[in-house]
């Protein structure tokens, strides 16, 4: 691919994400040493990975909003959703995403990741809607096992009465199908009954980039436009394309406690470290960032993009598997909750 | 630059399948330690020995319960050199629809074979659907030498045999590699067990094919997926995924289908990137110099290089529903590159048996997993490439609008030739009221054997009586009317029926058609003849029947000699075969003369049959 060298890097400077980013970008030409003529870029016709994976995502983006009546994204600050809504961008620039987002707010949030949500949406000139599970566990909707306990598996409730209620034909979500081994099986197009509901032994067969998004009044597709990116090159393309993440997903100091074979943030309103339970100050970032109930964090000296690439590639363990408590259930824990309506 | 690459694998379990994905996550360091613990533990769980790595891809629970696997798994994995993403297919059931939507868009199908059991049924059926998908590169894996002894006389029997098969496919690119997945030969290492095997290892072939000319280059084609206009800004931009060829700014373009030109002023990728030049698999955002009317489902191409408009379509079709069957006269919606729209099935033209390739034309229906060839019209014009020719301009899917299910893949052919239009126009003069009366006389035999000799000498002599005739030479009519016709039988019989047309024009218009052809195939010049015979023409068909050695010694444009060398291939008499007719109007030996004695001959059988 050949791009015109811009001095910021890849992205205009009004587009807003370069700046303060000192990330290498690698879609800028090196810059050239002092006394040596640049040779220009020769067109290969080629693209990488990651520009492959982008125009893909791009073509879902734009076939959901050409087909689909009202859609809208997920959006809760985390890293997938973070680049979710930045490629988002990219596909409808100059205009901004014809769509919303939407965040279904556990309650039991990490404060940081509150104001980074708060200031991107801002930025983007994005609508944010936010959808309470509070609301929903006060009108008796949904009850909750004891106070404080995750309210991950509450979350379904709340999305399906969001959808509903906003009358979305098409909800964007960034799960991967690296992540976990139901979702490798999920179609990008992922039909959803009047209840919410999948059914995995009756997907619709998906060939090429042709994409049936038609249903029914009532009736919803999921669509999932980061399907075929796996953690490392999620991580490639924040660094590359120098995406401002919540600070918690880098190395920083802070209390944790040992719980269930998991490092969990114990300076937080919502845990309380139980009677034998061990609380200590650890170096560490999160790979995951959920419901602060059930989100683990890692040990970790990883504090930048390029940094966290290195351990990434390096790492033994899938990210759900090493800070998701939620995932932990059974085997079958995410196909049963996506059966009734989760993401 | 790292090229993705994506694979489309086939075989069922006891190809050893799930162990070849296995080894190459793990010896890629694709599988995680939680994730194989957990495989682990299941495999104890359900009393296997050591872990069952088929679990790893048997994500859910009916597919566990019951040791099956539904539906097409993807999986990532990559090495230093490249990145893949595998469409891992079941082999037990919906076998083809999940092969067909993981082969859709692979660029490689890794197909395998058990070395004690050899090419099997389903060995031809992976090879046939990765090549009806287009699928530019096969790999075939002969997988458990080990239990051959590493026999290298097994592995070179076993790629005859599909070489043989796979002749009657398209395969652009056929590998074959012997491995052993559960010991690991020449899966990422070379094999020593294996000296007299000089290739490399399976993963250093996927590492290193060749994909980057797999795209269309050629054909510039920009389907429009998205009209971009910001309220606050004077931008019109057009945004797509160009499915093939490049566009720059200052090219000159056409809309279809309104046919309009303009040209392009700015490209830009995702995020207003500056693009020099925008080409096959990119998403891009292209403005143009003209306001026109231009929305989702046009296509822009190139003033001189169009894709088809066409309403008539002939197509290959997948049937992917359970619950259906695809009649003819039955309606779908119809979606290809960004164009949706209604189409009725006019024809169901054969079903394919995908195990032997045998076309059933009595068939009147496709079930599930079924491929047939049927003929469509549709609402609105589609415009399209071959699907040989692009795989993105030429595919399409059918959903049923009552269920809004997608129930079939389509790959289309081309325009339905469309007799049906044409009315025959009957002309004013009869054949009574022209001044000669017109016949065909149709020379044929060997090449050597003296056909054009005679013809010409025969032409000479009608046309000496004042009566028109010409000859229709075979070589050289291979200069203009047949010019894009090779010796393939198919090419043969098309060579043979325009003569024959054209002979048949002629001798309607009152002039003696003398065609001088080998034309080798009986069944050819029988449909020559009843071409005349329709049109109430006479026909003579005269066999200079001179032996194969005469015509060899003669050889009088040294063809025989270039074929016995091998410089030329299909030439009758050496490697293709000729079929002598069983009763030819007259029959020419050199022992009945000379070129003139036989001309006088045929003058004198043409004169009776008068």
């Amino acid at each position: 691919m050949r791009v015109l060298p811009r001095p910021c890097g890849f992205a205009p400077a009004s587009f807003g994400w370069h700046t303060g980013s000192t990330a290498r970008c690698s879609r800028c030409p090196p810059p050239a040493a002092k006394g040596v003529t640049q040779r220009m870029t020769v067109t290969t016709y080629e693209l990488s990975d990651l520009e492959k994976l982008e125009a893909e995502s791009v073509h879902i983006f734009r076939e959901v909003a050409a087909t689909i009546e009202r859609p809208a994204m997920l959006f809760s600050g985390g890293k997938d959703s973070v680049v979710m809504l930045h490629l988002a961008a990219k596909a409808f620039w100059p205009a901004p995403p014809p769509f919303p987002v939407m965040h279904v707010d556990t309650g039991q949030n990490f404060p940081e990741v509150l104001q980074f949500r708060d200031r991107t949406v801002d930025r983007l000139g994005v609508r944010l809607i936010v959808e309470k599970v509070q609301d929903d566990i006060d009108a008796g909707r949904v009850h909750e096992d004891h106070p404080g306990a995750p309210r991950n598996r509450l979350q379904t409730v709340t999305l399906l009465r969001g959808i509903r209620e906003h009358q979305f034909g098409a909800v964007f979500g960034g799960a991967r199908r690296d992540e976990e081994k139901a979702r490798a099986k999920e179609r990008v197009f992922s039909f959803r009954d009047e209840f919410g509901q999948w059914d995995p032994r009756n997907q619709r067969p998906e060939l090429w980039n042709l994409y049936n998004g038609r249903h029914r009044k009532g009736e919803n597709i999921r669509v999932f436009p980061l399907s075929n990116w796996t953690e490392l090159d999620i991580w490639t393309y924040i660094r590359d394309e120098g995406i401002e993440l919540p600070a918690l997903y880098f190395a920083h100091r802070r209390k944790v406690v040992e719980r269930d074979g998991m490092l969990l943030a114990a300076d937080t309103e919502f845990i309380t470290p139980a009677p034998g339970e061990r609380v200590f100050e650890a170096r560490v970032r999160f790979r995951t960032i959920g419901d602060v109930t059930c989100t683990g964090c890692v040990e970790s000296d990883a504090d930048s993009p390029d940094a966290v690439v290195t351990e990434v590639s390096a790492a033994r363990l899938t990210e759900r598997g090493a800070t998701r408590a939620d995932d932990r259930i059974s085997e079958a824990g995410m196909e049963d909750r996506k059966k009734e309506g989760y993401f | 630059m790292s090229q993705l690459l994506r694979i489309a694998t086939a075989g069922s379990v006891d190809d050893g399948k799930s162990t070849l994905i296995g080894r190459l996550l793990y010896d890629s360091k694709a599988i995680f330690e939680d994730q194989l613990n957990a495989v682990e533990l299941s495999s104890i769980q359900r009393g296997h020995k050591g872990p069952d790595l088929a679990l790893l891809t048997d994500g859910l629970r009916a597919e566990r319960e019951q040791g099956i696997t539904i539906d097409v798994a993807y999986r990532y994995f990559a090495t230093p050199k490249r990145k893949f993403i595998l469409a891992d297919t079941p082999g037990h059931i919906q076998y083809t629809r999940n092969m067909v939507t993981g082969a859709s868009t692979a660029d490689v199908a890794l197909i395998l074979i058990d070395a004690r059991n050899g090419v099997l049924e389903q060995s031809r059926r992976h090879a046939f659907l990765a090549t009806l998908l287009g699928i530019p590169h096969l790999v075939l894996c002969v997988n458990k030498m080990d239990l051959v002894g590493y026999s290298q006389e097994r592995f070179e029997e076993i790629r005859a045999e599909f070489r043989a098969f796979a002749m009657k496919l398209e395969v652009a690119d056929l590998t074959f590699i012997p491995i052993s997945a559960l010991v690991g030969d020449n899966v990422v290492t070379r094999s020593e067990n294996m000296p007299w095997y000089d290739g490399g290892p399976l993963l250093r072939h996927l590492e290193d094919i060749h994909v980057a000319s797999d795209r269309n280059l050629i054909d510039a084609r920009l389907p429009v997926q998205y009209v971009i206009r910001p309220q606050q800004k004077d931008f019109r931009g057009y945004a797509g995924t160009v499915a093939g060829g490049t566009f720059k700014p200052g090219d000159e373009v056409t809309v279809l289908p309104s046919g309009f030109s303009t040209t392009v002023t700015a490209a830009w990728g995702p995020g207003g990137a500056k693009v020099e030049e925008a080409f096959a698999g990119q998403a891009v955002t292209l403005e143009l110099a003209d306001n026109i009317d231009i929305g989702r489902g046009d296509m822009i191409c190139r003033p001189n290089n169009r894709p088809a408009v066409s309403q008539d379509i002939d197509a290959m079709i997948s049937w992917m529903s359970e619950t259906s069957a695809l009649k003819p006269g039955a309606s779908y919606a119809l979606l290809q590159t960004t164009r949706q729209t209604r189409t009725t099935v006019r024809d169901l033209e054969y079903r394919l048996d995908v195990n032997t390739l045998h076309r059933d034309e009595e068939a009147d229906s496709l079930t599930l997993n079924e491929i047939g060839r049927v003929r469509l019209r549709t609402q609105k014009p589609l415009l399209f490439d071959p699907y040989r020719r692009n795989r993105e301009t030429g595919a399409f899917i059918l959903i049923d609008e009552a269920t809004n299910n997608t129930v079939a893949a389509g790959m289309i052919l081309g325009t339905s030739q469309q007799e049906t239009h044409v009315v025959w126009h009957a002309g004013s003069i009869t054949r009574e009221e022209r001044a000669t009366q017109g016949m065909t006389v149709w020379f044929t035999g060997l090449s050597g054997s003296g056909k054009s000799s005679v013809a010409m000498e025969l032409e000479r002599r009608i046309v000496a009586s004042g009566r028109p005739a010409y000859v229709l030479d075979g070589d050289n009519l291979r200069h203009g009317l047949n010019a894009n016709l090779g010796f393939s039988p198919a090419d043969r019989k098309e060579n043979v029926r325009r003569v024959a047309e054209v002979a048949r024009l002629m001798a309607d218009a009152g002039v003696v058609a003398i065609v001088s052809l080998v034309s080798p195939y009986r069944e050819d010049r029988d449909s020559a003849r009843e071409t005349h015979q329709e049109a109430g023409l006479p026909f003579l068909e005269v066999f200079v029947d001179t032996p194969l050695e005469i015509c060899e010694q003669r050889d009088p444009k040294g063809m025989y000699g270039k074929a016995r060398r091998g410089e030329i291939r299909d030439f009758t008499g050496v490697d293709a075969p000729y079929e002598a007719p069983r009763r030819p109007d007259l029959l020419l030996r050199p022992s009945d003369g000379d070129v003139k004695q036989l001309a006088q001959i045929v003058l004198d059988r043409i004169e009776t049959a008068q």
